[in-house]
């Protein structure tokens, strides 16, 4: 035994401690993951039996409108959500110099993604209140109409994605300002002395520093877009008719809401969602693979 | 291999419970589970369990309150893991999952034992599935319209008890001003109670109940009726603007301002009405008017219930409290503390002009429905809800949405 761990000592020492996080992860995350895919082969109520019902769930899916409002609203999502890295590296770049009280400035952009989304939500759906929102007063101090943003079936998705912008660009911004300290100043003076300024400077100089902070913000954001669950169920629960539900929010609307108990529906969404996920994470890890050998 | 593990588990937990509650573990423990959580249902609660330990000394009765969303899935984890002597829950096609899974006991003999079969007759049909009885209701409200009795004399508007003078009504509001009837949809149900009233009107009692059970298609040129007479009013700009932007607190302000004069809605409204500082004289309520004539006047009259878990520890007085409950005098108390009606035909109603006027609506007809989201089950009442909402905004998607309504019955009911 001793000498067997003698000779081979380098080889287990790192499985051992491995082990207890690859443990953690297979219950956790694998096993979940099999779960799901298993259940969302059944119509199960989650109390009584399960019945098999091979792909039924699946081509009822395909079949369902609801499911494909989801869907759009989905991507929808991905692509404004991105808005809110420029957004940070705008802020970022404004508040990164130093005048008197810098420090507040900064704490206090930063201020809306230390609250809770929760709050955030309510904050946002008072300001769209249809009788007494601020948004509204204001469209009728320069003559518009009220907009009913929460209530209309166009208009509520982009609503609440403002909402999600507003502490995710606080995100973005603190990655960029952290960024922003290690940028190496001999080559901004290097660049100043070939007279570069302005977008030219950002462009060719600044952002490229950057690349790594961009990178994290890319990912902090698609994920924060996929988790969009928490602003829509505060603010509108997936309504006015389903019209701003997304696939994760109408996946706990099928299966654990008070109208839902459909677990094997809830899971076939949720596979459908997790295969979505699949290949953004397969191309994140793609390139994290090419950067490693890069190396 | 399931059981085997679940029965061990059950053992442990049972041997860790004995152990650290050996000393206060005695004969007559019941554990009740609610969700009356608000103000006058705890009291009503609290003083109920008193009533009942005075009367019974030799039980001790643990309440477990649960805030009132999470009671809807807490539910389903104790009835299975944990489950109390006693939990409340609603009549109708809303306990029929757990009557299906096994989760609640009958209780025939209960009924029998105490009379009940004659004394609740009203809510029987809603407490049986499969000939067994599951429960006993407690408490129960009316469902109606509540307006503004200045704003109508204002107006020069007598009650309408008709469809023609219903809309004629809303026709004077609408010219003064007035939206006729303030709404909020936000959470859907609230459009169900407008759907209920107008099928229930428009096509009678048994089509309604008919159409919850899934028995009959949605694209039925009956249910188009209803849907048409609906249209009439939203196109007559009955319902408050932006409804689907209001949760129902948020729409009794327009009435409370008199920017609104009617209101369809559950008794559980007159109290923050009454709070926002609607006077007797303000505040009124009349019966949702006849419709097609000759069709039986029936109401939306929810009721709430009290059932023993099947894996419940002390069955016997869980039976012995059920009885309790059910008797005349004890549900009178309760009720006015609940601000509701008692079930019993011996109770009395408060003395509330309210619970008068729905008493004595609800004594004049045996056919009482749960409400949309009770009597139909779970999938169809949220995709029914949410087409009642859109059709409320976009009344020209009519056809669409009753199509989209038919597919889910063709799933639902399976």
């Amino acid at each position: 035994m001793r000498a067997y761990w003698k000779a081979n000592q380098l080889k287990l020492a790192p499985w051992l401690f491995l082990t207890p996080g690859m443990l953690m992860f297979a219950i956790y995350v694998i096993m979940p993951i099999f779960q799901s895919v298993d259940i969302s082969l059944y119509a199960w109520d989650g109390l009584g039996e399960k019945t098999y019902v091979g792909l039924d769930n699946y081509k009822e899916l395909m079949d369902d409108e609801a499911f494909y409002k989801s869907l759009e609203n989905n991507i929808i999502w991905l692509v404004l959500y991105m808005l809110a890295i420029p957004a940070g590296l705008f802020v970022a770049l404004f508040l990164n110099q130093t005048v008197r009280g810098i420090r507040i400035y900064k704490s206090l952009f930063f201020f809306p993604f230390v609250i809770s989304q929760v709050v955030v939500g309510l904050v946002f759906s008072w300001f769209y209140d249809p009788t007494n929102g601020l948004m509204n007063i204001l469209l009728n101090a320069i003559g518009f109409d009220s907009i009913a943003v929460l209530a209309d079936e166009d208009y509520v998705t982009y609503g609440i994605i403002v909402a999600g912008l507003w502490p995710q660009t606080a995100y973005c911004m603190i990655l960029y300002l952290t960024g922003l300290n290690s940028v190496d100043s001999e080559q901004i003076e290097a660049a100043r002395l070939d007279n570069a300024k302005g977008w030219r400077m950002l462009w060719y100089i600044i952002l490229p520093q950057l690349k790594p902070a961009t990178f994290i913000a890319v990912v902090v954001t698609v994920i924060g877009a996929l988790r969009s669950f928490d602003l829509i169920s505060i603010m509108t629960s997936g309504g006015p008719w389903g019209s701003s539900r997304v696939l994760a929010y109408y996946m706990y609307e099928q299966a654990f809401s008070e109208y839902g108990f459909r677990m094997g529906y809830g899971a076939a969404i949720a596979v459908v969602l997790f295969l979505i996920m699949m290949l953004y994470i397969g191309g994140f890890l793609y390139k994290m693979y090419r950067d490693e050998r890069g190396r | 291999m399931k059981n085997k593990k679940m029965l061990f588990k059950k053992k442990l937990a049972a041997a860790i419970l004995a152990t650290v509650f050996s000393s206060s573990v005695f004969a007559g423990n019941l554990v009740i589970n609610s969700d009356t959580s608000d103000p006058a249902p705890k009291k009503a609660f609290e003083e109920l369990i008193a009533d009942f330990e005075a009367a019974n000394p030799d039980v001790k009765v643990t309440l477990n309150l649960f805030d009132h969303e999470g009671y809807k899935t807490s539910i389903r984890n104790f009835l299975t893991a944990d489950a109390p002597d006693i939990a409340n829950w609603y009549a109708g096609n809303r306990m029929l999952p757990y009557v299906n899974a096994g989760l609640f006991e009958p209780v025939d003999d209960v009924w029998e034992e105490n009379g009940l079969n004659k004394s609740m007759a009203s809510a029987a049909a809603a407490m049986t599935i499969d000939g067994k009885k599951w429960g006993v209701p407690y408490t129960y409200y009316q469902w109606g319209v509540y307006y503004r009795k200045d704003l109508f004399a204002a107006n020069d508007i007598s009650v309408p008890t008709n469809w023609a003078e219903f809309k004629a009504a809303g026709a004077k509001l609408t010219a003064a001003g007035i939206t006729p009837i303030t709404i909020g949809t936000k959470y859907l149900w609230t459009a169900a109670g407008v759907f209920d009233y107008l099928n229930l009107r428009t096509n009678g009692y048994d089509f309604h109940m008919a159409l919850t059970k899934g028995e009959i298609s949605w694209t039925d040129e009956r249910v188009v009726k209803t849907m048409m007479n609906w249209k009439e009013l939203v196109d007559a700009g009955f319902f408050l603007e932006n409804h689907a932007a209001y949760s129902w607190q948020e729409a009794l302000a327009p009435m409370v301002q008199g920017k609104a004069a009617m209101y369809i809605m559950g008794n559980f409204a007159v109290a923050p009405l009454r709070e926002a500082g609607l006077k007797a004289d303000q505040l009124g309520f009349f019966q949702f008017p006849e419709i097609t004539k000759g069709i039986p006047m029936a109401e939306d009259a929810p009721t709430d219930t009290l059932h023993i878990p099947a894996n419940a520890k002390n069955k016997v007085d869980a039976k012995r409290f059920l009885a309790f409950v059910a008797q005349a005098d004890v549900q009178t108390k309760m009720n006015i503390t609940l601000g509701q009606l008692p079930i019993n035909a011996n109770s009395k109603a408060g003395d509330d002009e309210f619970l008068q006027a729905g008493f004595k609506m609800l004594s004049n007809t045996s056919q009482v429905a749960q409400f949309f989201d009770r009597d139909a089950p779970a999938e169809m009442a949220k995709a029914g809800m949410e087409g009642f909402q859109e059709f409320m905004v976009k009344p020209e998607r009519l056809d669409t949405i009753l199509k989209r309504l038919e597919k889910v019955r063709a799933r639902a009911y399976k």
